[in-house]
C-alpha cells in the first residue's frame, strides 16, 4: 500500500491534483496560526523580567529560525530520495524550498540582529551560532544558483540535490553551536529535556506561530513544486489538460 | 495604548521586526501564484502558436 503510494505521489499529475486539494486546507490555518501567533505575543505575553518587550522579537525570531532548520534538512531528505530513486517530485522539493528556507534564514538573521543591538549592543558578532547561520544562508542561495546555473533541468536537480545533501553538517552545527562554544546568543529555552524555561502565557503564542510558519512552508512549498513541475512538463498531456481546465 | 506602541523603549526593534516578518511572509504568498499565472499565460501562447 505504501508503496503503491509512494509511486503515485511521484507522479506529476497525481501530485498537481493532490497538492491542489491540501492548498486550502493548508493556507487558511498557516495564515489563521500566524497571525493568531503574532498578536498574542504582542498583546497577552507578558514583557520578560530581563529583558522587557524586546523579547517579543522572539516569536518571529524563533519561527524563522526552526523553519530554516526543519526546511533544509527536508532538503537534504528530499535531495537523497531524488539522487536515489531518481523521483521528478522530489527533485521539485528540493528547488521549491530552497528560495522560501533562504527567506525564514534571512528572516532569522535580520530580526536576530534588530534583536542583538538592544540587549548585546552590537548588530552583528562573528561568533558560532550567527556564523553557522550565515552559511546556512550561503548553502540556500548556492542550491538556488546552482539549479538555474545548470542548462539541463534534470542534472541541475541533481547538481542541487548534492549540495543540499553536502551541506546538512551544517544543521547540527546550528543547533549545537550554542552548546560547543562559548557565544553571545543565549541558550535553548523551548526544546530542554526537563521543563521548558519559560512560561507557558509566553511560549504558547510561540507554538502557536511555530505551527503556523510549519504549514505556511508545506503550503508554499506545494505551490512552488507545482510550477516546478509543470514548467518541466510543458508540452505533456497533464500539463495541456490543466492549461485548458485550471 | 500608547504605552502598547512604545513597547517599554523597544518600540523601534519590535516593530521593525514584525514588519519585515510581514514582508516577508505575503512576498512568501504572493510570488509562487504570480508565477503560476506567468507560466499558464505563457504556455498557452505558446499553445496557440503550434
Amino acid at each position: 500500500m505504501l508503496i503503491r503510494w509512494f509511486h503515485q505521489l511521484g507522479s506529476p499529475p497525481y501530485f498537481q491534483s493532490l497538492a491542489r486539494r491540501l492548498s486550502p486546507w493548508l493556507a487558511v490555518p498557516a495564515v489563521l496560526l500566524t497571525a493568531w501567533g503574532f498578536y498574542a505575543g504582542l498583546v497577552h505575553a507578558p514583557p520578560d523580567y530581563q529583558q522587557g518587550d524586546a523579547f517579543r522579537i522572539i516569536y518571529v525570531h524563533v519561527p524563522a529560525a526552526w523553519l530554516s532548520l526543519f526546511v533544509y534538512t527536508g532538503m537534504a531528505v528530499a535531495g537523497a530520495v531524488a539522487l536515489v530513486w531518481r523521483m521528478k517530485v522530489a527533485e521539485a522539493f528540493v528547488i521549491a524550498a530552497a528560495p522560501i528556507g533562504a527567506s525564514f534564514t534571512f528572516l532569522a538573521l535580520v530580526t536576530g540582529s534588530i534583536w542583538g543591538k538592544p540587549m548585546w549592543g552590537t548588530w552583528w558578532v562573528w561568533d558560532a551560532r550567527l556564523t553557522s547561520e550565515l552559511i546556512l544562508l550561503f548553502l540556500y542561495l548556492g542550491v538556488m544558483a546552482l539549479e538555474n546555473a545548470i542548462e539541463e533541468p534534470r542534472s541541475a536537480a541533481r547538481a542541487a540535490s548534492l549540495l543540499a545533501i553536502v551541506g546538512v553538517v551544517n544543521v547540527p552545527i546550528i543547533h549545537y553551536s550554542v552548546e560547543w562554544w562559548n557565544t553571545l546568543h543565549q541558550g535553548p529555552t523551548v526544546t530542554r529535556f526537563d521543563a521548558p524555561a519559560i512560561e507557558w502565557s509566553m511560549l504558547l503564542p510561540l507554538l502557536v506561530s511555530a505551527l503556523g510558519f510549519t504549514l505556511l512552508f508545506a503550503w508554499l512549498v506545494l505551490v512552488r513544486m507545482r510550477v516546478v513541475l509543470l514548467r518541466r512538463e510543458a508540452g505533456s498531456r497533464w500539463v495541456r489538460e490543466w492549461l485548458q481546465n485550471p | 495604548m500608547s504605552d502598547w506602541w512604545s513597547m517599554g523603549g523597544y518600540g523601534a526593534y519590535v516593530w521593525s521586526s514584525f514588519g519585515i516578518a510581514a514582508v516577508v511572509l505575503v512576498w512568501n504568498m504572493l510570488w509562487p501564484y504570480v508565477q503560476l499565472r506567468q507560466l499558464r499565460r505563457r504556455l498557452r501562447q505558446e499553445e496557440e502558436q503550434v
